[in-house]
């Protein structure tokens, strides 16, 4: 914050998300209190967001391979399923909260001036430390199946997880300032995440799409940039550790270039909107 | 060296009844947007006045004429519907008990998060750290959680992390009343203090003695209007003919 006293400012008008990276430390103080509000009284704290994930690969491991018998189409289908949950784990948690958070954080929104980007951001941060467990689970199972990667299939993860993280970033301030004002917006980010979990190819592969749909259909299908990012984490995390031919979706780095484009447009429409709708938040939350 | 706050031609309106169901929104729409769908209400109009460098004033006036509107939207947290407000320098306010505080958190951690909301970084936030304690005379509580804070408490912490952000502006509203005595006492030297530094305030108190005493001048409102503005002692002296 500028200390200058020459110059005049507009109380309440901020810079939206470039304010967000001049006060990191104030973003980093609201994503320590989220994390402590959400663990407190829990005995195993944050080591709670290393057994879920480490569970969830085991009853994947179990039901799918053993029972449903999905190894039959896909090999390693532990590890394909897996990749693919914990991007949309981090994509839905992101989202969600995000769509909370200015109503959650009323407390703060409603008595003293933040720029309240904050907090939608805030939200993606915090997914992305309980990400983070996730992937070590991931990159464990990974290890064990053999996994060699090169340095493109890396740059692929990178590229899946940036893209999940912004498309979450703007569809949160979107949903998050609509929510202010109806709350239904709630239930329907909720609804989503169930449609976008299913839609995703996360518990079948891409050629099972491709038999069943027009080729258009499957083109559409392929630009939802969280659809692209499970694709890049299948190529980077999964792929690798396959010796048998399967076949990838074609152009994985340019449609992993278009979804980021993608989420991009999501991030200036949420900004926008957030905008719009920010001066009345204080009054109505 | 201009004004310290300007406000021209203010206009705040509020929703009475929020609806916050999509429901209720689109009966409304299909009813082709029949009535109103809220109670609007105008808690300020045409609000307008300058505040010199270094001057401490008073906002004055019954409850809801609007001080606490004035001050929201002077330290931003609202913004007005019509008109302006432009403010110098760096603005700290004490305007609701609790306000950028986090019932969850203890007092520690309450006042890293308070005062970098209101503008300091984590080097100045440490250096201070135990002036901001000191001064608010709770050491012993500072790792409760403020949930269990009494009011008293929430506004020594407050003010303190507030008065150790060197505001160029400072805003109090009435929540001074919620100190005991002494604390009251150390508040009302330390706005003195800063008030010789320099410092412009904004005070809002139904305590028109200390008015009188500590403001150089006094605004006071009504409905949401400006009905004097003035030399403190005379504007509690208007507000005290119409008592
Ligand atoms: N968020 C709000 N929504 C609806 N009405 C409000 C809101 N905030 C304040 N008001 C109304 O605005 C008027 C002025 O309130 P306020 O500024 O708090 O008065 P004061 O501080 O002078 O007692 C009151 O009638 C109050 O009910
Ligand atoms: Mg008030």
């Amino acid at each position: 914050m500028s200390n200058s006293t020459d110059t005049y400012a507009v109380p309440g008008v901020g810079a939206g998300l470039l304010d967000v990276y001049r006060r990191r430390y104030l973003l980093k103080l609201i994503v320590r209190k989220e994390l402590r509000v959400r663990y407190r009284g829990s005995v195993l704290g944050l080591a709670w967001s290393y057994v879920k994930p480490l569970v969830q690969y085991v009853v994947l491991f179990f039901a799918l391979g053993i029972v449903l018998r999905v190894g039959d189409q896909i090999p390693n289908y532990a590890l394909y399923m897996f990749s693919g949950v914990i991007v949309i784990n981090f994509f839905s948690e992101a989202f969600s909260n995000a769509t909370r958070s200015i109503v959650s954080n009323a407390a703060l929104v409603k008595k003293i001036y933040l720029p309240r980007e904050l907090f939608p951001v805030a939200s993606v941060w915090v997914a992305a430390v309980h990400f983070l467990p996730q992937l070590i689970v991931l990159l464990a199972a990974a290890l064990l199946s053999g996994w060699h990667p090169d340095i493109m299939q890396l740059f692929g993860a990178l590229l899946g997880f940036v893209i999940v993280a912004v498309t979450a970033t703007g569809l949160g301030l979107l949903a998050g300032a609509i929510n202010v004002f109806f709350r239904d917006a709630e239930n329907i980010v909720d609804m989503l995440m169930m449609i976008v979990t299913w839609t995703s190819p996360v518990l079948y592969d891409w050629t099972m799409i491709r038999r069943l749909a027009a080729p258009w259909v499957l083109t559409i299908y392929q630009l939802n940039p969280i659809t692209v990012a499970v694709e890049l984490f299948h190529w980077a995390f999964w792929y690798p550790t396959v010796n048998q031919p399967v076949e990838l979706p074609p152009h994985l780095l340019v449609t992993g270039f278009i979804g980021l484009g993608m989420a991009a447009l999501f991030l200036v429409i949420g900004q926008i909107v957030f905008r719009r709708l920010e001066g009345h938040f204080a009054q109505e939350v | 060296m201009g004004a310290a706050v300007i406000v021209k031609g203010l206009k705040k309106t509020f929703n009475l009844r929020h609806s916050h169901s999509m429901k209720e929104t689109l009966v409304w729409l299909a009813k082709g947007r029949k009535g109103d769908l809220t109670k609007k209400f105008d808690a300020l109009h045409d609000v307008s006045f300058e505040i010199q460098p270094g001057e401490t004033v008073a906002l004055l006036g019954f409850n809801g004429s609007g001080k606490s509107t004035l001050l929201k939207l002077i330290s931003g947290v609202i913004l007005p519907d019509q008109g302006t407000v432009r403010t110098k320098g760096r603005v700290a306010g004490l305007i609701e008990v609790g306000a950028g505080f986090h019932p969850d958190l203890s007092g520690r951690e309450n006042v890293y998060l308070n005062a970098a909301i209101l503008g300091m970084t984590e080097q100045e936030i440490q250096e201070k750290f135990d002036d901001i304690v000191a001064f608010s005379e709770i050491e012993q509580f500072i790792d409760t959680e403020v949930k269990f804070y009494s009011s008293g408490m929430f506004l020594r912490l407050a003010f303190a992390v507030a008065v150790h952000t060197q505001p160029d502006i400072f805003l109090v509203d009435e929540i001074l009343a919620v100190g005991d005595e002494p604390f009251q006492r150390k508040c009302l030297a330390k706005i003195k203090q800063l008030s010789d530094e320099g410092r412009t305030l904004v005070v809002v108190s139904h305590d028109l003695d200390m008015i009188s005493r500590i403001c150089d001048r006094g605004v006071v409102l009504s409905s949401g209007t400006v009905q004097f503005e003035g030399p403190a002692d005379q504007a509690v002296a208007w507000l005290r003919e119409r008592n």
